[in-house]
């Protein structure tokens, strides 16, 4: 078995002395590992970090086996180390993905949104806060779990959505929502593409797709919580700006 | 091969637990260890004992100590105000070996790992902010490693320290003592960029 894919690292793990275990995102193979002979060394620590866009060439004798992998660098984004809310966001893709995804199951649609998240957090550009809320309701959506913010679930008007229902991930509108709106979540309007985000929207956002992703995706993957860097990031961007009020 | 007497052959296995060692360097080195009994192995094996008996973890810094405080803490000539922040003690000796810095260290133990679960309170992070109030520290250098982990960790100290009265520097990074631009990663050329300097 011989393949050659692109990607990103998304861990890097020491095997024994000299070598590494290497986990890439890659475009064709989805969530892949591979032993990295030498990747211990000095020389390969520069490109073995996560966020390293590489080239993966992997080869094994039987499918089953975890396989030699040999990486070559495409683009450090090393420009990310001096960013601290980069850093946080990348530690937060790295993980959530590392913790979500199935192993060698592609999933080209979610690979296309993830790279330029990279490439922001690497060019240490502004606004993907508002990019990284939209790339964690793509998670939800790719591995089943998408919310239909189409439409409201009690009524079906499209207008004036204003609110998720925890249980079912469909939009509620002000109308709809009634007696129940304390029990429902609050829909950003940023999420249904009105604009760009106030903090206040980034905020209700990530406590939208966090609530989907702790009482939905996490659960169905076993009893691990979902990675705390995560709640790093989000306490961090609350720091930033604190809630209004 | 013949086999060598069941005590021979398990210091061979303790020996090949030894970093940089494999099952065959380590009979290697028990043979010589052998043949040098008297001048390497009985001095080898008395000191062994003793490091084993009294090495520990200094009370204050976390750097390796033959007591409860290590020399570096100990050292009234050592600069109290500057703390310098290393991952682990390779580092502080790293440091030490560079005889630049006169001030004292905080081993930390690791770093801020998001896929370990590694977090501040497995690390000695809470140990730090004490050491910073009760030692009239000014400034805090952070010696951590260019790696996402190490800066995750670098940028979450920073966060702690803040309002708490102290500088905080980290090591530059670029390019090395004898190093030829051409070898070296985008990264670093892009960091020494970002850190140039007036000549």
């Amino acid at each position: 078995m011989q393949w050659r894919d692109e990607g990103t690292i998304l861990s890097v793990r020491p095997h024994g002395e000299t070598s590494a275990i290497v986990e890439v995102f890659t475009a064709g193979h989805g969530r892949h590992l591979g032993v990295v002979r030498g990747g211990a060394s000095r020389r390969q620590a520069a490109v073995l970090q996560p966020g390293s866009r590489v080239a993966m060439d992997w080869r094994a004798r039987l499918d089953e086996h975890i396989g030699a992998a040999v990486i070559e660098p495409l683009a450090s984004r090393a420009g990310v180390l001096s960013d601290r809310m980069a850093l946080l966001g990348l530690n937060a893709v790295c993980s959530i993905l590392s913790f979500s995804l199935p192993e060698r199951e592609p999933h080209p649609a979610l690979f296309a949104m993830t790279e330029p998240l990279f490439d922001a957090f690497g060019a240490a550009q502004e606004g993907w806060p508002l990019a990284y809320l939209r790339w964690e309701l793509g998670v939800l959506e790719e591995l089943g779990y998408g919310l239909d913010l189409t439409s409201c679930a009690a009524t079906g008007t499209r207008e004036d959505l204003a609110y998720v229902s925890p249980r079912s991930g469909r939009a509620v509108s002000q109308a709809g929502a009634g007696d129940w709106a304390a029990r429902l979540l609050p829909l950003p309007a940023c999420l249904l593409g009105q604009g760009p985000a106030t903090p206040d929207e980034l905020r209700q956002g990530l406590v939208l797709t966090g609530y989907f992703l702790e009482h939905h995706l996490a659960p169905d993957l076993g009893t691990r919580p979902l990675p705390e860097a995560r709640a790093r990031l989000v306490a961090a961007l609350e720091r930033l700006a604190p809630p209004a009020g | 091969m013949a086999r060598a007497t069941d005590e021979i052959e398990d210091l061979i296995a303790l020996m090949a637990r030894l970093p940089g060692l494999g099952p065959r360097s380590a009979r290697r080195a028990v043979l010589h260890l052998i043949r040098k009994r008297g001048a390497l192995m009985a001095p080898l094996a008395a000191t062994m004992a003793h490091v084993a008996e009294t090495a520990r973890e200094c009370a204050r810094c976390g750097n390796i100590a033959a007591g409860d405080i290590c020399d570096i803490c100990a050292n009234p000539a050592r600069t109290g105000t500057e703390i310098c922040v290393v991952e682990d003690v390779a580092d502080l000796w790293a440091m030490e070996r560079g005889q630049a810095f006169k001030g004292r260290y905080h081993v930390l133990g690791g770093t801020l790992s998001a896929l370990d679960a590694i977090g501040p309170e497995d690390l000695g992070i809470p140990k730090l902010l004490e050491r910073i109030a009760s030692e009239g520290v000014s400034e805090v250098i952070l010696a951590l490693n260019a790696t996402v982990d190490g800066q995750t960790t670098a940028h979450y100290i920073a966060d702690a320290l803040e309002g708490r009265g102290v500088t905080v520097t980290s090591l530059a990074q670029g390019v090395p003592i004898g190093g030829e631009l051409d070898y070296l990663d985008d990264g670093t050329i892009q960091a020494a960029l970002r850190a140039r300097k007036r000549f």
